[in-house]
């Protein structure tokens, strides 16, 4: 095992959310480690979608929303008054359960994202599409249709377009919401395989209500429960010998 | 799907303790049969020879079918292969056991032989840790599994004094060698059940706790 560096790549510091009198996330404290595939699993209504919306800021347009307790972007409080929330989106990368190709072709779902953020060359943009499809295992399936409309794609397809389209912009970290929910078993493997090849630059945050695919595709894996962290642990350990009970039940289908 | 998986996991619950059973029985049969001199108890161990190997080849089947259908994990995973390890000492045992039964037929072809007196010994705790880690098994029960590797070490020192006793014997009465020979290896026999029954208790703390203790010193009073 390699030694992790003292700084993580993102942290929360006893993150508690809550959206009016509700808590949705209880006292919260986890690191996304530089270069890992982070898996944060539990049942529905555990605080996993509001523990990743938190991570990029997305939780601050609902207006029930409060927070006490930090969270650090290589260091930084992403709620420092010098934090600009736009770049911030673009150093951490979302990708969504269903895939929400632009209405455009692939080349556009792509460029758009870096004329937005004011690159305008047009041959860093043809750099861009290259390397940003190939690096979500596109590529070779679409390099002779560019300019094929997006929505032509398939389900899979489109799911990794979506990546691609965030990879454009280099984030450092890349959280997913359940990003394999409507796909089939082999679209499925296409993107788990690609989240292996990224983690050698990104730092991967991925929500999944598949078990099976948190211990598949992570290093280590968080159990969420309610709102709270119960356990997070090396995937191979949390899923041969959980610490927690609970997790155990979780894991093994106990609960519910 | 866990109610499913609920019902395989007992189905094979059933079929290992069933076979946890017999091979006990086997072991039992074994020891009597050499210690009470009775060549028909041991004949007929050796004629019903197969009846283990059919229940390892069902439980290993009931697993492999488990790990396809339901991919376990957590204590669920663990109980699977430990079973699977269990499966595979309990088979071993049992094909000690009618090994024992042989050798024994070849023993009472010398009448004459006295048995070291630690044979016996032997078997009685050879005996005891196989029915105390099946019952372990059973219960779930770490602590007698830990009481079981323990006692490894004593049928060890045995095994050493019947094999003292066997040289000195041979020297004795060179005209006994072959039979002695088979004596040896009867303790030798019952030693590596004693080893089997130790295996079983590291995997049962495994299922239970989850950590390796397998060459760890907790289960070892050697170091």
């Amino acid at each position: 095992m390699t030694e992790q560096p003292a700084k993580p790549m993102m942290e929360t510091r006893g993150l508690t959310v809550r959206f009016g009198n509700a808590v949705a996330l209880k006292n919260i404290s986890l690191e996304v480690r530089r270069n890992e595939r982070l898996a944060i699993i539990g049942p529905a209504r555990s605080g996993k979608t509001t523990f990743l919306r938190c991570l990029n800021r997305l939780n601050d347009f609902d207006h029930d929303y409060s927070r006490s307790g930090d969270i650090l972007l290589d260091g930084t409080d992403i709620h420092g008054p010098e934090m600009d929330v736009v770049a911030l989106r673009r150093r951490i990368g979302m990708v969504y359960a269903v895939p929400v190709p632009l209405p455009w072709s692939i080349r556009e779902n792509i460029t758009y994202a870096m004329r937005m953020a004011g690159i305008r060359n047009r041959r860093v943009h043809a750099e861009k599409v290259e390397s940003s499809l190939k690096l979500a295992g596109l590529w070779d399936e679409v390099k002779d249709r560019l300019d094929s409309h997006a929505q032509d794609l398939s389900g899979g397809q489109q799911q990794r377009l979506c990546l691609a389209r965030v990879l454009a912009l280099e984030p450092e970290v890349l959280i997913l919401d359940e990003p394999c929910s409507g796909l089939d078993p082999i679209s499925t493997a296409r993107i788990e395989d690609v989240l292996e090849e990224l983690k050698a630059r990104q730092s991967i945050v991925l929500v999944t209500n598949n078990t099976m695919q948190a211990s598949r595709a992570s290093d280590r894996t968080a159990f969420f429960l309610m709102g709270e962290l119960v356990e997070v642990g090396e995937t191979k350990q949390l899923f041969t010998a959980p610490r927690e009970e609970r997790t155990n039940d979780y894991l093994t289908g106990r609960f519910g | 799907m866990r109610i499913l998986l609920e019902r395989e996991i007992d189905r094979l619950k059933k079929l290992i303790l069933g076979m946890s059973a017999e091979v006990e029985s086997e072991v039992h049969t074994a020891c009597n049969a050499l210690l009470q001199r009775d060549d028909k108890t041991a004949q007929a161990l050796i004629d019903d020879v197969d009846k283990v190997d059919t229940m390892e080849l069902d439980v290993e089947e009931e697993c492999l079918k488990i790990l396809a259908l339901h991919q376990p994990v957590a204590a669920d995973l663990r109980y699977i292969v430990s079973v699977m390890k269990i499966n595979r000492d309990l088979e071993r045992i049992s094909d000690i056991a009618v090994h024992m039964a042989e050798r024994t037929l070849k023993i009472f072809a010398e009448p004459d032989l006295l048995l070291p007196a630690q044979l016996s010994d032997m078997s009685v705790r050879v005996q005891a840790m196989l029915k105390k880690v099946l019952d372990a098994f059973v219960r779930l029960d770490v602590e007698a599994a830990r009481n079981v590797c323990m006692a490894d070490s004593e049928v060890d020192t045995l095994n050493r004094e019947v094999l003292r006793q066997v040289k000195e014997g041979v020297l004795r009465k060179p005209e006994q060698f072959d039979a002695l020979l088979q004596v040896m290896h009867v303790s030798r026999h019952l030693e590596r059940i004693a080893d089997h029954a130790t295996n079983i208790a590291e995997d049962l703390i495994y299922m239970v706790e989850g950590r390796i203790v397998r060459h760890s010193p907790e289960v070892s009073d050697k170091g």
